[in-house]
């Protein structure tokens, strides 16, 4: 494709989605009711640790109004000793997630569920159930979680031989470790931790279920995946997935929180229970406390270099917190942390441990934020020890295109070269500071996934364009879809409906996570409408009685070409779609594909900030983010996914936390107290789109979600770092923290 | 417990309702008259998801009882476009990408809307302020501000 005749590819067209969504009418998961319908509400756990030893629900069965009580017995068991994957997830501990089996694990942990006429009674009716606990001491944090007399959350787990919450591990290595730090000039070594931190989604989960007489489940919810919320809900009920009915409702963000299911199950069987549809609706206090977030962490990093920055070798070991089931993500921890650099000698090591917190769920970039804070971090201090500025330390060390990365894969073309120069380069990094103010930089990467996508595209009678996909669109996808099915086929872009399927309509389609969407969607979009229009040309052909290969498509009309050239009119979408009967039938293709090609993603950011020696307040002055995009399809949805991606980061430094109290239970389960950034705390987020188009794509796209949160952490940590000179290593940065440790800085001169 | 009959006229149109005495108006808009443009982040006024006017005055549908709105009009997102004209804020929302999962949406766009009302030339700092209350996870409110400006000097140009 060339650059110069790009109508619609990079242009910033309005949504298709776009006036539903502005004027309220859009229905998310929440908004949709059924005739009938009654509501269900979810008993938790009010203990941090338990073994459940009995449930008795017949006083609730018996309240009034209360149509249908479902418990871990109606759930199907998926034991232990047996492992079953299902994408990145493990129905062993799906089905103890959503339902507390033989322990409750966490404060919140789902005990039991009722049906009832209303949400009052229903939840009125929770209380009526009496579950016998035997109350077990808890483990919150990593330390508790790996004392040596650390309640022992699963007996089944051991670890090098013993009882242990280490679940799993995962190691990278390359090269002679021991060799390369024995190489270096300068070594540094510190420790670091981060908090778990929610997604924080403004839309809670949310579904209606109606299970219908003869068997058959339609589910609306919100989740990235329809097919992931049918596979789920199929596996933990017993219904065929072919008895499965999952439509995507728009999701009111997810950032990965809306890749595994919580209520959908529970629904269910309380609508095939009671006969009657089914909705629930969690409160922000369940989000809170019950769903995501992504792990805590803990970390040791140590890098040693040569006088001229030549780094020798480099390794991080991540203890990273999973929630009260085995799954955190230590593969991005890992895999990502020195994925931006070209280091002789790399070792990488994570941990998964469980503790009595919710389980972990998919964070933008699973682990990759906290893989790249201490490495980031760490980096910085070796700049500053060597004299050298922290850009070209990282160009020094850059990876490019041919280099070996620790986690394994060779690199192809990519662009974290440019994002360094580009940052070099910026004003951002050449204006000047006052007195408390400081700049830091980071640098991040993400893996970026490609995986199961369909599309079908067709040709209405009136000579316009449906596209059906089947992934949710959770920042804009359709949009990008619309621009590159119109330029396929020469049209306005305003001529193309771009649609999600459900379970029963479009093919299947993997989850929206890992930065996959516009890529794998683009790939299968690309094959169908590209068939569609061999279909054209043939009913060109065939009316014209010439060859189908002496027909050309250009500017929306079939043309004839070569030897024919000039020799009919050309026939328009329009006009042809109007005569689809004459070459036998309806214009349409679809495409079914396990696309590949997606290749990572890297992203370099700068951040100024002002620390208030008095308050210990830290407010972001200046932020820009450059990153490597691949091909911009829709450059506003990309700068979006940049602007947002860096403010959750902020966040991540700054302010967010759960604050646990000593039972166990988390004290700030609500957006007053969990502080995640509002528009008075944020300056503009300046975006620099560097488009190095990914080879292997049709259009050049590259991931584009995912990275954006990597680097800020340490680039937010490292600016505070240059205004006051103090170095953070334990996130969040809040204010009391701050002040703490300028207090200690100054009685320590 | 019984019911409390209520008049009040919503998006400019008589309207009636029944509701408990604990029923909130977010709960009246959303399960008893199908508006469900205002949306439920958090319950708790925290978020603006559910942000309506009240006799011009900006709140959280969450906070307000339903009983409370006997004789007064209310404006949800659903009134906010002129049919099918957009309002110029809902129209530079669109064109300026304001929004991507578009759950804080309608309530950014109402409280955006009362803001131009008492102040047809904020600042930034004013829109950021005014906004505060508004949560949005997905834009990191670049795009959001933006378009309030924007649509703020469009219409100071206009009138
Ligand atoms: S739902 Fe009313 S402020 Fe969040
Ligand atoms: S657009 Fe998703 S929360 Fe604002």
């Amino acid at each position: 494709m060339s650059e110069t005749t790009n109508k619609w590819i990079g242009q910033n067209t309005i949504r298709p989605d776009g006036a539903p969504k502005v004027t309220g009418s859009a229905a998310f998961a929440a908004d949709t009711n059924m005739p009938g319908m009654i509501w269900g509400s979810v008993l938790r756990s009010p203990h941090a640790h338990a073994r459940i030893k009995s449930i008795d629900t017949s006083k609730a069965e018996a309240h009034p109004g209360v149509k249908a009580v479902v418990t871990a017995a109606d759930i199907v068991d998926f034991p232990v000793d047996t492992p079953f994957p299902l994408g990145i997830q493990d129905m062993r501990w799906m089905c103890r997630n959503v339902m507390a089996r033989e322990k409750a694990l966490f404060h919140g942990h789902p005990v039991a569920a009722v049906a009832a006429t209303s949400e009052a009674i229903a939840a009125e009716a929770c209380k009526l159930i009496e579950v016998d606990y035997e109350v077990l001491p808890h483990a919150i944090e990593i330390d508790d979680a790996l004392a040596p007399d650390a309640p022992i959350l699963h007996d089944f787990i051991e670890f090098e031989g013993k009882p242990s919450n280490i679940a799993g591990t995962l190691e990278h290595t390359k090269g002679d470790i021991e060799a390369g730090f024995a190489e270096a000039d300068v070594i540094i070594e510190r420790d670091f931790t981060t908090r778990p931190v929610h997604q924080g989604y403004i839309e809670p989960h949310a579904c209606l279920v109606s299970v219908a007489a003869d068997g058959k489940a339609t589910i609306w919810s919100s989740s990235q995946g329809q097919f992931m919320v049918r596979a789920m809900t199929g596996l933990l009920t017993g219904i065929p997935q072919s008895d499965i009915r999952a439509i995507p409702a728009e999701i009111g963000g997810g950032f990965g929180g809306k890749t595994i299911v919580y209520l959908e199950p529970l629904a269910t069987i309380l609508s095939k229970k009671s006969g009657r549809p089914v909705k629930m609706v969690m409160t922000r206090e369940e989000v809170m406390r019950a769903s995501g977030p992504t792990s805590g962490s803990k970390s040791t990093i140590k890098i040693g270099a040569k006088k001229d920055g030549t780094i020798t070798a480099a390794e991080g070991i991540y203890w990273l917190q999973a929630g009260g089931l085995p799954g955190s993500p230590i593969r991005g921890a890992v895999g990502c942390a020195l994925a931006p650099y070209d280091i002789p000698n790399g070792r990488t090591f994570g941990y998964d441990v469980v503790s009595n917190r919710s389980k972990v769920a998919a964070y933008r970039a699973p682990g990759a934020p906290i893989g790249a804070f201490g490495i980031e971090c760490v980096l910085d201090e070796i700049a500053e020890e060597l004299g050298m500025d922290p850009l070209d330390l990282r160009l020094k060390n850059a990876a490019k295109e041919g280099t070996q990365a620790v986690h394994g894969p060779t690199y192809p073309l990519m662009g974290y070269v440019e994002s360094l120069e580009a940052a070099k380069a910026h004003d951002h990094y050449k204006a000047p500071l006052g007195p408390n103010q400081g700049r830091g930089v980071a640098s991040g990467f993400w893996f970026n996934a490609g995986g199961e996508s369909s599309a079908q595209v067709n040709i209405t009678e009136d000579g316009n364009v449906v596209v059906t996909t089947g992934h949710p669109d959770i920042g804009g996808s359709r949009a990008g879809i619309a621009n590159i099915c119109a330029e396929l086929l020469g049209i306005d872009y305003r001529r193309v409906s771009v649609l999600i399927g459900d379970t029963a309509t479009i093919g299947f389609s993997n989850l929206t996570g890992g930065s996959r969407v516009l890529f794998a969607s683009s790939i299968v979009v690309t094959e169908s409408t590209n068939n569609v229009i061999g279909t054209l040309c043939a009913l060109a052909a065939k009316i014209w009685d010439i060859d189908p290969e002496a027909v050309i498509w250009e500017d929306g009309e079939a043309r004839p070409a070569g030897a024919n050239a000039g020799q009919f009119p050309p026939l328009t979408l329009e006009e042809l779609a109007a005569r689809a009967n004459e070459s036998g039938g309806p214009i349409g293709a679809g495409a079914q594909i396990n696309t590949t090609g997606a290749e990572g993603g890297f992203g370099t950011h700068i951040c100024d900030v002002e620390v208030d020696p008095e308050l210990g307040t830290v407010q972001v002055l200046r932020y820009t983010v450059l990153q490597d995009v691949g091909r911009a399809v829709h450059p506003s949805y990309v700068e979006g996914q940049m602007q947002g991606g860096a403010v959750q980061a902020i966040g991540w430094a700054l302010n967010e936390e759960y604050i646990y109290n000593k039972n166990g239970h988390v004290d700030n389960p609500g957006f007053l107290d969990y502080r995640m950034p509002v528009a008075s705390d944020m300056p503009m987020i300046d975006t620099h789109i560097i488009e190095i188009p990914n080879p292997k794509h049709p259009q050049g796209v590259r991931g584009v979600g995912e990275v954006p949160l990597v680097p800020g952490l340490a680039a937010v940590r490292n600016a505070i770092h240059d205004a006051v000179g103090v170095r953070f290593n334990d996130l969040p940065m809040s204010p009391p923290v701050v002040l703490d440790a300028l207090d200690m800085a100054e009685a320590a001169e | 417990m019984a019911k409390l009959h209520i008049s009040t006229t919503i998006n400019g149109e008589p309207t009636e309702y029944l509701c408990a005495p604990d029923e909130t108006m977010l709960d009246v808009l959303r399960n008893g008259l199908g508006l469900t443009g205002s949306k439920e982040g958090c319950g708790s006024g925290d978020c603006g998801a559910c942000s309506i006017t009240m006799d011009g005055r900006l709140v959280c549908a969450c906070l307000v009882l339903a009983a409370e709105a006997e004789g007064s009009e209310i404006e949800t997102i659903e009134g906010m476009a002129d049919g099918e004209a957009l309002h110029p804020l809902q129209q530079k929302f669109l064109e300026m990408a304001a929004l991507q999962c578009g759950i804080c949406t309608p309530g950014m766009l109402v409280a955006a809307k009362s803001l131009l009302e008492q102040n047809p030339n904020p600042t930034e700092t004013e829109v950021r302020y005014w906004l505060a209350g508004n949560l949005c996870r997905c834009t990191g409110y670049d795009k959001i501000i933006r378009a309030v400006m924007d649509t703020a000097a469009d219409m100071r140009g206009a009138a």
